[in-house]
Order: C-alpha cells, then structure tokens, then sequence
C-alpha cells in the first residue's frame, strides 16, 4: 500500500508512533514523483537528497525520544514562488530561471520546524499570474484526472501533487483564486487564509494587498493542521495579524446546526455550467440536511469584483516587479551591453513571458496620468462597496457558499489566445481576496466526463475556525474526497 | 480628473509604445500589436466600473487599516552581503558591488 494513500495527520500519527519510518514514507513520496510527473508537469524541481536527509533526521529524533512537531516526517510540496534558502526558486519565470534564495520563507522556517519535510517546488503560472497554469515558463501542468485538461492556476502544480498522491499537503498563495480553484480542478481541498493571517515573507510578491499563502490538503484537517502551523504573527512582515492563532484541529466538531449558510442567489444566477450548478445545490442541501440554514444573501457589487481585481491586481503587479531588472538578481539580457536603459527594457522583454507583460502593461496604465482616478481609484472605491457587501451578508450569515469556478476545467489550449474569457473563470474566487476574507474549496462532486467540481465557503475575517468546521461537516458526510485518479 | 469625463479606451500602437517606456519594456512589434488589442479588449470591459456611483466612497486599498507600522529602531541581524550578492548576474563582489551598463551618456 502506497503510505501517501492517507492523509497527513494518520501519516503524521504512524511515523510518530514508528509504525512507518519518515525516510519510508519520504521515498515512497520521490517514487511517486518520478513515476507521475513525466505525464503531470507538476514539478519545477525535486529536493530528493535534501528531503531524505531531514526524513532521516526525524527519524533520528524519533528514536532519541525528541519529538519533531505535528507534522514531523509529513512530506509536503511547496508552489515555486515561495522560497526555501539554497533551493531554486522560479516562480516558474525565465527572468529568476537561476535564482536561489538566500532565506527562507516563514512559512517554510514553520514548516520545518514542524517537522514537514519538503519534497520539491511545484510548477505554477509565472509570478502566480493565470487561472490555468498555461502560463509557466517550464510548460503547462496537467490535470490528474485528464491530462488534456487544466489543472487550474495558478497554484495548479500544488494542487495535481496534492490529487496524483505526491504528498498529503502542499502550500499554494492564492491572490484571486489561486488555490482555491486548482483545488477545485484537481479535486481536492484548498484553503485562502484571511488576509494577514499568514506572513507572505519570502512569497515572491505579485498584488500585496491580496495576495495570500495557504494549504492544500485531500481533507479539511489536513488543511487545518498545516495553517495552525504556519499561521501567526510576524515580524518580518508588518501586514501580519496580532489575532491569536487557534487550534484549527480543535474547531472540527462536525456540528453545522448553529450555522447559517449564506447563498446569493442573484449573483450565482447566470453564467455558471449545468453540472457545477447541480454539485453546488446538491451541497448547499447536504448541509441543510445536516442541520445548517439556509439564508439568502445578496452581494450586489460581486458582478464588478472581476473587473475591479484585474484594475488592483495589475496596478500592485507593474509596481512590485519593477524590481526585476537584472541587476540584483535574476536574469540579464546578454544583447544589451552599452546602456543601462536598454540593457533593463531587454532583459524584461525576453525575461517576462507574455502574461506578465500584459498584466504590466496594464497596470502601467491605470496608474498612469489621466487614468489614474477613472480606474485605479475608481476600482479602490468599488472594493470599498464590495466589502460593504459582505459585512451585511455576514450580519445575516455565518460562512457564504457558492461555487469555485463556473466550469469544470477546460481543456489545455481553449482559452490561451483570449485572455478576457481567463479572467472570467475566476469570478467566484476573487472577492475574498479583494475583500481580505478566508475562503475554502471542497470537493462536491464530478462532471459526466469524470472531471472535478468544487464548491467554495467564504467566512469572516479572521474566522477561518468556523468555515473550516463547516468544510470538514460536509466532508464527514460526503465521499467526494475519497476519490483518485487513476494515473 | 473628473468622473464624469469619457475616458478614451480604444488604443493605438503609440499609446502601448508609450506604456511600454513606462514599465521599462521594450516590446516587439507582434507584441504591440497584441497587446493593442488585448488591452483594449481588457480596458473596454473593465470600463464597467465607471458607471458605479462611488460618491463619498472611501477607497480600500488595504484590508487593515489600523496596522502597527512602526518597531523600535534596534539593530538586528541581516543577510549577510555575499548572500545578497550572491544571485546578481554581474557582481562586483569584492567591492560589494553591483556592476551596470553605463549610465550616463551611453
């Protein structure tokens, strides 16, 4: 039996108790990888001899009686925008196609002392910009479950390692979506923490008032227990909350009768597949059944949250990658050597792939003279009504459910060459960003064509305890997350 | 600028030459051409906004507002330089430098 077939927590229980060693289970994880990533894409790197020798470091400590931390021996994959000190880090760009940190992420410096241990970085669209993960400079990953399909973006080689039983748990950062829908493409559970709850110190920064670290896991607990370890303050990063830090774990009772689940109808009323309406009510009436209320809500600003991310988004992204420049670090263009104007213009021109640029330039130009106030700050202001939105919807609920994505995932290649109808797909997810919310998505069912469907919970700030004990509810009583791909 | 004026979307090759200079790109000529109208495809659509009635909103452009910024001034340690230097594509590193094209007059 394949030790990677369960999840972090029962992994995390067997290596403590030495019924499987952490070196056992880490080779069983590198086996995994060499045997799937030929078809899935999912890794830009594997840290094998690095991960078995702290796997044989816990081992160690195991047996000395020195316990390691709740996920000690757990392997974990991390998305390849977030650094971890010595191990190439690309945000799978050209421009940092060389780039090893010389720090760790917080999250990782958590992890690790947590006794995780990471297996390799996991592919994603370049600086974490995309919905289908088409847009890495080391090619697109595929969808464990078809491999003609997306896996969902950005986070999508996060979330395929995750699914393909790579390892129980991995990090993605999620600035409009970028967990939550691969999560939901590749069938498994993934977790938005509200913004600040996670430090971003050492994620590569695309939006920095959206952008957010967060788990993947196959269960909610498995979700649960990563951010109770990687959550909290921190110095380094000054956006951090002061909140406390609950047991995540503990939240998880199961009971759902004192919740009231919040459904905008209007807004969930047009553009969303057949099928994917269908797991969503079917959802929604599993955990009435289970004793939760129903309660419509209406969020009248939501339709405008794509246009007004997209304004934020690239206006936040022209501004913090001007830092590559090819001077500090990251590529140089070679062609360039007489003046340092052009030697900059060339090296981002054939450092960039086409995404980003588009996303710069576009954010070059709402900031730009006359544009400034019709959409920056025009866009500012209708976050500000966006957030008002769900402040009254959450005087009347207690987490807010709709679907993650509005299709099952597409097919490589259909939407490349119209970056609008991209930007479309991810109109569930990016308010929770714009407004700073924690969201989750869970795995609610399959298409006819065996593809994936996720449906998302949304909860209040800082009360991530409450939606993850609403995720795991439904979990409990579904068996949507049992499910693998056959690769 | 007024709310109430149009705000011209429809680009041309020059406006995208121009916000390329901006953003330090220096752009193909098939690239400009995308980008035309895949910008203006992106700025027509986003233009939805400027019908929202935003008056006496106040804009958001952080979650938190009421965020601690300030830390006493103590020395820490910090990366040490031949770590900060160690991924630059021309170091000078025994001066702890960083080594650029000319500046001036090149």
């Amino acid at each position: 039996m394949n030790p990677l077939d369960t999840t972090a927590t029962t992994l995390g229980n067997d290596i403590a108790a030495g019924r499987v060693s952490a070196v056992e289970v880490c080779r069983a994880a590198l086996d995994r990888i060499a045997t799937v990533n030929a078809s899935l894409n999912a890794f830009n790197l594997v840290a094998a001899d690095r991960a078995i020798a702290r796997a044989q470091e816990i081992d160690r400590r195991r047996v000395a009686g020195d316990p390691s931390g709740p996920l000690a021996g757990v392997p974990i994959a991390i998305k390849d925008n977030i650094d971890v000190r010595g191990m190439l880090t690309t945000a799978s760009s050209r421009i940092l196609r060389d780039f090893i940190p010389p720090y760790d992420a917080t999250v990782v410096r958590r992890l690790e002392a947590a006794g995780a241990v990471i297996v390799g970085k996991t592919n994603c669209d370049e600086f974490a910009m995309g919905s289908s993960n088409e847009n890495s400079a080391f090619g697109p990953v595929h969808n464990p479950w078809a491999l003609d399909r997306i896996p969902g973006g950005s986070s999508g080689g996060s979330a395929a390692a995750v699914a393909a039983r790579c390892a129980p748990v991995a990090l993605g950062s999620d600035t409009g979506g970028s967990i939550r829908q691969p999560a939901a493409c590749c069938g498994v559970v993934g977790l938005k923490p509200s913004y600040g709850r996670v430090s971003r110190y050492g994620l590569l920064a695309f939006a920095s008032s959206l952008d957010q670290i967060g788990p993947f896991g196959r269960t909610v607990a498995d979700a649960a227990t990563v951010l109770s370890v990687i959550a909290g303050e921190d110095p380094c990063d000054a956006t951090t909350s002061t909140e406390s830090v609950p047991d995540f774990s503990a939240a998880l009772t199961g009971r759902v009768n004192d919740i009231r689940v919040g459904v905008p109808r209007a807004f969930v009323s047009e553009g969303v597949d057949d099928q994917v309406r269908r797991a969503y009510e079917a959802a929604l009436e599993t955990l009435r059944a289970e004793g939760a209320t129903l309660v419509d809500i209406d969020l009248p600003h939501a339709k405008y949250a794509v246009p007004v991310y997209y304004l934020v988004c690239t206006a936040e992204a022209s501004s913090n990658l001007a830092r590559y420049d090819g001077v500090k670090y990251g590529y140089r263009s070679s062609a360039a050597k007489d003046s340092l104007k052009e030697m900059y213009s060339r090296t981002r021109d054939e450092g960039f792939g086409p995404e980003v640029k588009r996303r710069i330039m576009l954010g070059t130009y709402v900031l730009s003279a006359g544009y400034y106030d019709a959409f920056y700050l025009k866009a500012l202001q209708v976050r500000t009504l966006l957030r008002r939105d769900y402040d009254q919807a959450f005087e009347r609920a207690d987490v807010v459910a709709m679907p993650t994505m509005p299709t099952p995932p597409f097919r490589l290649g259909e939407k490349t060459d119209d970056p609008l109808q991209m930007y479309l797909a991810d109109v569930f997810t990016v308010s929770a960003n714009l407004a700073g919310l924690p969201g989750v998505s869970v795995p609610c069912g399959f298409s006819n064509e065996g593809l994936p469907i996720g449906f998302q919970l949304m909860g209040r700030m800082f009360d991530e305890a409450t939606l993850l004990r609403v995720a795991d509810a439904y979990e409990r009583v579904t068996e949507w997350h049992r499910k693998a791909p056959s690769l | 600028m007024n709310y109430d004026d149009p705000v011209p979307t429809t680009l041309t090759i020059a406006d995208v030459e121009r916000i390329a200079a901006l953003a330090q790109l220096e752009l193909t000529d098939a690239e400009k051409h995308l980008f035309t109208k895949q910008l203006a495809d992106i700025l027509a659509y986003a233009e939805q906004v400027q019908a929202i009635d935003t008056s006496g909103v106040p804009a958001t452009a952080y979650v938190h507002p009421a965020q601690r910024t300030e830390r006493e001034d103590e020395p820490r340690p910090c990366l040490p330089v031949e770590d900060a230097m160690s991924n630059a594509p021309d170091a000078a590193s025994d001066a702890a430098l960083f080594r650029v094209p000319r500046v001036i007059g090149g």
